[in-house]
């Protein structure tokens, strides 16, 4: 399990340079990822950013170096995560070629997209006014995107390929927040989650198919709720 | 990103406002955000204390939805802007 917590910011404490910004929080968040993990995040928040921002968005997933993990590295080594293939959120659900490019050019058209998981991630803002709905989104939605795009573009600018230990700024950690769920709201549709996800994690047998996908879900679940802890 | 609520213009009491019943923002529950998350986001959206923002969070939870804020359509667009930006399921209405 990857969990984030708050330190003293020690920089802030010796008074660096560059440490007497106002405002500036007196804690940084930190955690700890292996390189399978980092890798596994990084795609994941890849596949958000691509999925809410379509083709066109600057994706600066570079493709792994040589030293890094490749995709291999989810299955022996990480039991039950192999499930999880580079496409675990497109409309297909785990399916190869998953994000259908149909799914990805809506920005155009102002209702909600036909894909649930990004119409979960760009709901309409009227429920009982589909015109309204539409207006609203006319307006709002490109920049909705473009700052879900952000967010994920700060994780993956935040978090080496290698893993290693992380340490974020305040206003980071916020924005790793919101990544997080990105991920989670797009993986949760696809899995279909429910209330009832914590009995199905626990009794759920690893042989079962959506075992590890779950687990994925699941790892994501601590690692935004212990950051929701440190921010608080 | 902490959200601080803005100010904005208010029709002064007993012009628009009797006459015409306030909009709201209203979150609806959903399985997948975290119970944590959401009453942090009230906190940062709304600059609620700890305390409301979970109240408001469990009303989500137990009862489908919840009602976060409420005031001229303009604002609540922008609440619920900020709430899609956060993830969370948020609508607004006019408050009939």
């Amino acid at each position: 399990m990857t969990s984030f917590r708050r330190v003293p910011d020690r920089a802030r404490d010796r008074g660096d340079a560059g440490s007497e910004q106002p405002g500036r929080s007196r804690y940084r968040f930190v955690a700890r990822f292996t390189a399978t993990d980092a890798m596994l995040l990084r795609d994941l928040v890849g596949q958000v950013a691509e999925l809410v921002g379509g083709p066109a968005a600057p994706r600066p997933v570079d493709a792994p170096g040589p030293d890094a993990p490749g995709r291999d590295a989810l299955g022996p080594d990480a039991p039950g995560r192999d499930a999880l293939g580079p496409d675990a959120l497109g409309p297909d659900a785990l399916g190869p070629d998953a994000l259908g490019l149909e799914a990805l050019g809506l920005t155009q058209d102002a209702s909600l997209p036909d894909d649930p998981a990004l119409a979960r991630l760009l709901p309409d803002a009227y429920r009982d006014d589909p015109e309204a709905a539409s207006e609203f989104r006319r307006y709002t939605e490109k920049d909705l995107r473009a700052g879900k795009v952000a967010a994920a573009n700060t994780v993956l600018e935040t978090l080496p390929a290698g893993g290693g230990r992380i340490s974020l700024s305040e206003v980071q950690a916020q924005v790793w927040l919101r990544a997080l769920n990105d991920i989670r709201l797009a993986l949760g549709v696809r899995l279909g989650i429910t209330e009832d996800v914590g009995e199905e994690m626990s009794r759920i047998r690893p042989d079962n198919p959506r075992y590890g996908v779950l687990a994925v879900y699941d790892w994501l679940s601590v690692m935004q709720e212990s950051l929701v802890h440190a921010l608080w | 990103m902490s959200v601080a609520p803005v100010e904005v213009e208010r029709p002064a009491a007993g012009e628009d406002r009797l006459v015409d019943p306030p909009w709201v923002t209203i979150v609806w529950n959903d399985p997948i955000n975290l119970m944590s998350y959401v009453t942090y986001v009230f906190q940062q959206v709304f600059g609620y204390p700890r305390a409301k923002a979970e109240k408001l969070m469990l009303d989500v939870h137990h009862k489908g939805r919840a009602v976060v804020a409420a005031g001229a359509r303009e604002e609540m667009e922008r609440d619920v802007e900020v709430l899609h930006g956060y993830g969370l399921w948020a609508t607004l209405r006019h408050d009939t």
